[in-house]
């Protein structure tokens, strides 16, 4: 049985997943307000927090703003998750199980939704950033580079979630997810540079948390200018969490299909 | 009679409740581990702060502790108002409400249930505090002021969730009730003192009714007291308002889910977001009135 080319095949899904991603503002509106709302409130701390002896900005919005970007994006494990579970639910995986579509289409097309709505999500966040007086020091190519570097955190992000979700089967399951994002993303060096932690249990678990390099790569963009081991680091880390992920969901998709 | 019926139903609501959760005990766990989380995370990225000149608190992690405290004791009256969600989801409120004949028996029920949670969780958050070396300098009745406002809060916050589960009757209101009373609880100074919030934080933090609570439990905890009146008389308030929101609630609760107010004379939308005709009969699906025809007096 042949079908359609690949191109086909994704361009046709990733327009579904799009549109079914937008049409979910009960999932869409919390995952945008709330990081939001945690950048403004502990921003308003920042006064005290900036005054520590070799902080590198006096900004705190500025300082923060990455780690909005990265809670932003890992909103996306729970959001491609949650849809996947639910077509598995559903039965449209099964029944799509039927047509000639390729796994890798199937997978690689459920994160266009979560793609787009990151770069908008992204977009807004650099926006109300510069609007409360955050600076950019790589320049206007850093904001861009910035925004780039989100939409890689949200496709690695997002590929967690679908794997999750073909594991489960379940859209609920896949919720539990965000706690552990939200835990990951606490323990990190979201609020403080990992040098001026003075808590050593606390430094030793940041420095091994991978959330501390992806926060640290769009930081160093809008804190100290162009730093390649910084962006080099956490987008090495997204990268090779998409690629493993896809081929682990690939090869969950193929085993759920043949148990199908 | 009256009485002793609504004491029993009271009693049966703690009962059932509680019975789920010793069936279930996992289910105690996220409202208290989400504090401590917060705890664990700020207490040690930001314990800087403390030294930075203009703090003005002994210790930082004291400073600290007491808005998790009062996290932990408002989170447990968030989590058993999900239970109260549940409850009239899956038709068991209403099944409570029949053998009710005072309805507020059954959210006294689930009050006395939030309160038995939230004293486990702030010994439990006590625990770990002292574990891990915060020193107290407040004297045994002011470490009681403290833990009486919390649960003060805890009362708050579970009759806020029950006013909003008992309207809607779904488990979507979860996010209703959850995002409030984290939004409110971070307009609080929570890191820094009042007078080191930015402009916008400051001025809300002066406004909001929890702030008041803070510091006070933030004075009892330095064996300096300060705002006791205004914070106890702020979190009575906060109960009493709760408890006509909630009984406001239960009201709503008795027409139904997704009941409205009228919007007028004998208009008044059903959930399906369809008008009744006047008279307040529903128009059946392929029986259509003729015109000039008198309605039927037959259902």
């Amino acid at each position: 049985m042949t079908g359609p080319p690949l191109r086909v095949q994704v361009g046709r899904l990733a327009r579904r997943s799009i549109a079914r991603t937008l049409r979910q503002p009960v999932l869409i509106v919390p995952n945008l307000v709330f990081p939001l709302f945690m950048l403004l409130v502990l921003s308003a701390n920042g006064d005290q927090v900036t005054k520590v002896k070799g902080f590198p900005t006096h900004s705190y919005i500025t300082f923060l703003l990455a780690a909005t970007l990265v809670q932003g994006a890992a909103s996306a494990t729970t959001l491609a998750g949650n849809l996947l579970g639910s077509d598995i639910e559903s039965g449209f995986l099964s029944r799509i199980g039927l047509t000639p579509v390729r796994g890798s289409a199937l997978v690689a097309a459920q994160l266009a939704g979560v793609a787009v709505l990151g770069i908008g999500q992204s977009v807004l966040y650099l926006l109300v950033g510069l609007a409360a007086g955050v600076t950019v020091k790589a320049g206007i190519g850093g904001a861009l580079v910035l925004i780039a570097v989100s939409l890689l955190f949200i496709l690695a992000f997002g590929s967690i979630g679908l794997f999750a979700a073909l594991r489960t089967g379940s859209a609920q399951q896949v919720q539990s997810l965000f706690a552990v994002a939200l835990g990951l993303l606490f323990m990190s060096s979201m609020v403080m540079p990992r040098n001026l932690i003075q808590v050593d249990w606390f430094q030793t678990i940041a420095t091994y948390n991978p959330m501390s390099y992806l926060i640290e790569a769009p930081r160093s963009l809008l804190v100290s200018g162009w730093d390649g081991e910084a962006l080099a680091l956490g987008c090495g880390i997204a990268a090779a969490t998409l690629i493993v992920m896809m081929t682990v969901a690939t090869t969950s998709l193929r085993s759920r299909m043949l148990g199908t | 009679m009256t009485a002793a019926r609504s004491l029993s139903v009271t009693r049966g609501v703690a009962l059932q409740c509680t019975r789920k959760l010793l069936k279930n005990p996992l289910k105690a766990l996220p409202p208290v581990i989400l504090p401590l989380f917060v705890f664990a995370a700020f207490s040690g990225a930001l314990s800087a702060v403390g030294d930075t000149p203009g703090f003005g608190y002994y210790d930082f992690t004291a400073f600290l502790f007491v808005f998790i405290l009062y996290m932990a004791a408002m989170f447990v009256g968030v989590f058993t108002a999900f239970d109260i969600a549940i409850d009239y989801a899956s038709g068991l409120g209403a099944r409570f409400m029949i053998a009710a004949p005072q309805r507020m028996a059954i959210v006294t029920g689930y009050v006395i249930v939030a309160l038995g949670r939230g004293v486990v969780g702030i010994a439990v958050v006590w625990a770990i505090a002292l574990a891990t070396g915060m020193p107290v300098r407040g004297d045994a009745p002011e470490i009681a002021g403290i833990v009486v406002l919390a649960l003060l809060l805890n009362v708050a916050a579970t009759l806020y969730g029950a006013g909003i589960a008992l309207r809607f009757q779904s488990t979507a209101s979860s996010v209703l009730i959850l995002i409030p009373v984290f939004m409110a609880l971070f307009l609080t100074p929570a890191i820094v003192p009042r007078d080191r919030l930015g402009s916008w934080l400051g001025t809300l933090a002066g406004i909001n009714p929890l702030t008041p609570p803070l510091e006070a439990g933030r004075g009892f905890l330095a064996g300096d007291p300060v705002s006791v009146v205004l914070a106890f008389a702020l979190a009575i308030g906060l109960v009493i308002v709760f408890w006509i929101w909630a009984m406001r609630g239960m009201r709503r609760a008795e027409q139904g889910p997704g009941a409205t107010r009228r919007r007028g004379p004998g208009r008044r939308r059903r959930p399906g977001g369809r008008r009744r005709e006047r008279g307040g009969r529903r128009r059946r699906p392929g029986r259509r009135r003729q015109p000039g025809a008198s309605p039927s007096p037959l259902p």
